[in-house]
């Protein structure tokens, strides 16, 4: 699965996008973010306060209870600010 | 309709000549520009960069384009929005719309910016003499872009 982070989101973690294999067990948008917070310490700082999380999957807005498989390209960032 | 992702300006006056040249049924254009301010939270700002997330963010300000002629009888409709960095004074975003009739035109604008400041993926980033910091999403822009969920 393609990840993409933005914003201070990216900057936390130090990559723009990363490339994972997605555990059989993560289904849905909420599960994923839990997983992402294993895999460094600047993922779990990064991601440690989910309401400010959002999430896009294959570039939509989506809730948390959103399903998610291998072939999808998701994206967290913080609330946006453009305008 | 257009709308476009672009690093470099955009003339404005050629933006409202290219919406009204020929089109004698349009009896008004709402133009709304945003411009970096050299001032924020009581700080100087010096620069402000834009990120955003290619390929999503054309999606979403279409979908937010196609909402707006939807509700409105729209003649055209246009966003042009910058991403990069720029300094104060600059052009960050052109909404602009035209309708038969003001309220129509004035209306959309209105609602196209407050759903760009809550849908589209862009995020600000500006230089202050702290050093750079993100700019927060403010719980006011949530507010603004609510009321349009009611029925127009």
């Amino acid at each position: 699965m393609k990840i993409l982070y933005f914003a201070w989101l990216r900057t936390k973690i130090g990559v723009a996008t990363e490339t994972v294999d997605l555990p059989a067990e993560v289904r849905d948008v909420g599960a994923l973010v839990e997983w992402l917070k294993t895999r460094s310490p600047k993922h779990a700082d990064a991601l440690a306060n989910s309401t400010v999380v959002k999430v896009a999957v294959n570039q939509e807005h989506v809730p948390y209870d959103y399903p998610v498989g291998p072939g999808d390209e998701v994206a967290l960032f913080p609330p946006v600010t453009g305008g | 309709m257009t709308v476009k992702v672009q690093s470099e300006d955009f003339d404005v006056g050629a933006e409202l000549a290219a919406m009204t040249g020929g089109k004698t049924g349009i009896g008004g254009v709402t133009l709304f520009v945003g411009l970096v301010r050299d001032m924020a939270g009581g700080e100087s700002v010096s620069a402000m960069t834009l990120e955003h997330y290619p390929g999503m963010t054309e999606r979403q300000l279409e979908a937010i384009e196609a909402e707006a002629r939807e509700r409105w009888p729209l003649d055209d409709a246009r966003i042009i929005h910058r991403y990069g960095r720029l300094e104060p004074g600059d052009r960050i975003v052109l909404v602009a719309t035209a309708s038969a009739h003001r309220e129509a035109a004035f209306e959309s604008c209105h609602f196209l910016i407050d759903w760009l400041k809550t849908k589209a993926p862009f995020w600000k980033m500006e230089a202050t003499p702290e050093g750079e910091r993100w700019v927060e999403a403010k719980e006011s822009d949530d507010t603004a872009a609510a009321r349009w969920t009611k029925p127009a």
